[in-house]
């Protein structure tokens, strides 16, 4: 079969993979991206970097779809991004086509997953340098699930979670403000999320959300400006409350 | 890790050549391959040994012309508000011979035609057998073992859709080989009583009233006449063995024990086993004509 030179990843005498490690850190350099799990709602939000004028953005989508229940963000190698995206999608289409039935969200993660692992076991070859989060509603039980993977082929269920550069700080923000919520609140906690990192504005997000009747939906700007809007108004009421403590009757 | 659903990657890597899918044949722990095979989509076929001959065409068909006794057997399945019943003959025949087995161990002098018929895929999923023995009782555990390691994997029984879809798939790459095997998948999954009809030509039909073998006109007829959706389930098991027994009248293929099972919401459960023989008495009870009472008189004292 294929020849190959060299190992890349290998084991360090203290037992590390070191390959895998320097791909995790291509990981914190990319973009930051968060997703949240509502109870009908899934959200995914990524970081979007300013484009320039000459580029057609639509063509820059980080958001995309793996079914028409299934949607993936990363935070990474976008080129390796592309490839792991293709093969996930003829996976996807793939079981359906052998089982009549369409992926579950688990499934397809460890597919995922699975195909990134082998990239750590195999002669002549790097790992992906990209961690991915994947959102749907599981086809039999209609249950919403959000996974993240990441380049050491691990896979686990997150109620909420953050991957790319500052996923740190998102994550805390979201461990110290998560609760179940729905629709429109889910979007609203995403949002707040990404912009502890990023700088506010439609322009520097990408919103996606996800409904089990509607699938994947992207945001506008506008729409996006409009929420960020309000956020921003509730953070001043807040802050007002706080300044001014209610007066006692 | 998962399930290899080579056929659409390998359709597309090689063009339109089909390749057999051979993951049937594989162990469940394959061995180290040697660190070069990670994409599935450029990997080469396992090579598949064929038979020295000049003419391999030639060669196969007439294969396929000794096995073509039009798989005697007579099995049947239809959907009724309970669930599923299924049933099926037992006997096999090579040619013109019948083949008998030894039914129990304790009994050794007891012999009866007996060859399950029905196959038990997994506690709620029947197979039923027509055609080559040793390619349905093959690919039908082979079936078992796919479904178990899909519920492993994936945490949740496969539907039969899923398992009729796996076998037909199978069946479909072997095409032109010589399989001979005329099978029905039923089983109760969350969709519901499913039913589906598959043969080695790559047939794959759902359908509600199936009957398979030599001897299925006749049971057709009996079955179709007497059916009904809301029947009981001791109303079904009485048509489906009528059917059976009726079919074993005419066809000379069929023949020995009429099986039926029933597959309900917690699976499968055998009803009854009955031999056809003693069954036809119990339908067309045998009365003493008049002439025998008459000789009995003057026998008298």
């Amino acid at each position: 079969m294929a020849r190959y030179d060299r190992a890349i990843t290998v084991f360090s005498p203290d037992g590390h993979l070191f390959q895998v490690e320097y791909a995790l850190e291509a990981v914190r350099k990319g973009n930051a991206a968060v997703g949240v799990r509502g109870t009908d709602t899934i959200v995914l939000g990524v970081e979007k970097k300013s484009t320039a004028k000459l580029q057609d953005s639509r063509s820059v989508r980080k958001i995309v779809n793996l079914d028409q229940h299934i949607a993936l963000a990363c935070a990474g190698l976008k080129a390796d991004a592309r490839v792991l995206i293709n093969r996930a999608r003829i996976e996807c289409q793939s079981h359906r086509l052998t089982v009549e039935d369409p992926v579950t969200v688990e499934y397809i993660t460890r597919y995922i997953a699975g195909l990134q692992q082998k990239y750590t076991q195999s002669g002549g070859v790097r790992p992906f340098g990209l961690s991915t989060l994947i959102i749907g509603f599981d086809p039999y039980t209609g249950a919403p699930a959000l996974y993240q993977t990441d380049p050491s082929g691990t896979f686990s269920a997150w109620k909420a979670n953050a991957t790319g550069r500052n996923s740190n700080s998102i994550r805390e923000f979201l461990e110290k403000n998560y609760k179940e919520t729905s629709g429109q609140e889910t979007v609203k906690l995403a949002i707040r999320a990404l912009l502890e990192v990023v700088e506010s504005g439609g322009k520097n997000i990408e919103i996606a959300v996800m409904t089990r009747e509607q699938g994947l939906k992207q945001l506008e700007e506008a729409e996006i400006d409009a929420i960020v809007a309000e956020i921003e108004a509730e953070k001043a009421a807040a802050e007002a409350a706080k300044k001014a403590p209610p007066k006692e009757t | 890790m998962c399930g290899k659903h080579n056929l659409l990657l390998e359709t597309l890597a090689s063009g339109l050549t089909m390749k057999l899918d051979t993951s049937g044949l594989e162990s469940a722990y394959p061995v180290l391959r040697g660190v070069g095979d990670l994409d599935d989509a450029i990997q080469g076929a396992p090579a598949f040994e064929l038979p020295n001959a000049s003419d391999f065409d030639g060669f196969v068909k007439e294969a396929m012309a000794e096995l073509k006794p039009a798989k005697g057997t007579t099995t049947l399945a239809f959907i009724f508000k309970e669930g599923v019943m299924v049933a099926a003959d037992s006997r096999a025949s090579m040619g013109a011979y019948i083949c008998e087995w030894l039914h129990e161990l304790a009994n050794p002098a007891e012999t009866s035609q007996t060859v399950k018929k029905i196959i038990e895929i997994n506690p709620y999923m029947l197979g039923t057998m027509a055609g080559g023995a040793a390619d349905c009782q093959f690919w039908h555990r082979n079936l078992g073992i796919k479904c178990r390691l899909h519920e492993l994997a994936n945490k949740r029984r496969i539907s039969v859709t899923g398992a009729s879809k796996l076998l037909a798939n199978i069946l479909y790459s072997y095409r032109g080989m010589g399989l001979s095997v005329g099978t029905m998948i039923a089983g109760w999954d969350e969709t519901g009583p499913a039913l589906y009809y598959v043969d080695s030509e790559g047939g794959r039909l759902k359908g509600n009233r199936f009957s398979v073998g030599s001897g299925s006109p006749y049971a057709y007829g009996v079955l179709d006449s007497g059916y009904r959706y809301d029947m009981s389930v001791e109303e079904a098991a009485e048509l489906a063995r009528r059917a059976i027994y009726h079919a074993t009248y005419r066809d000379g293929a069929s023949g020995g024990v009429a099986s039926v099972y029933h597959v309900g919401p917690n699976g499968w459960k055998k009803l009854s086993g009955d031999d056809v023989g003693e069954l036809h008495y119990k339908y067309y009870p045998v009365t003493p004509s008049t002439v025998e009472q008459e000789m009995a008189e003057v026998a008298g004292p």
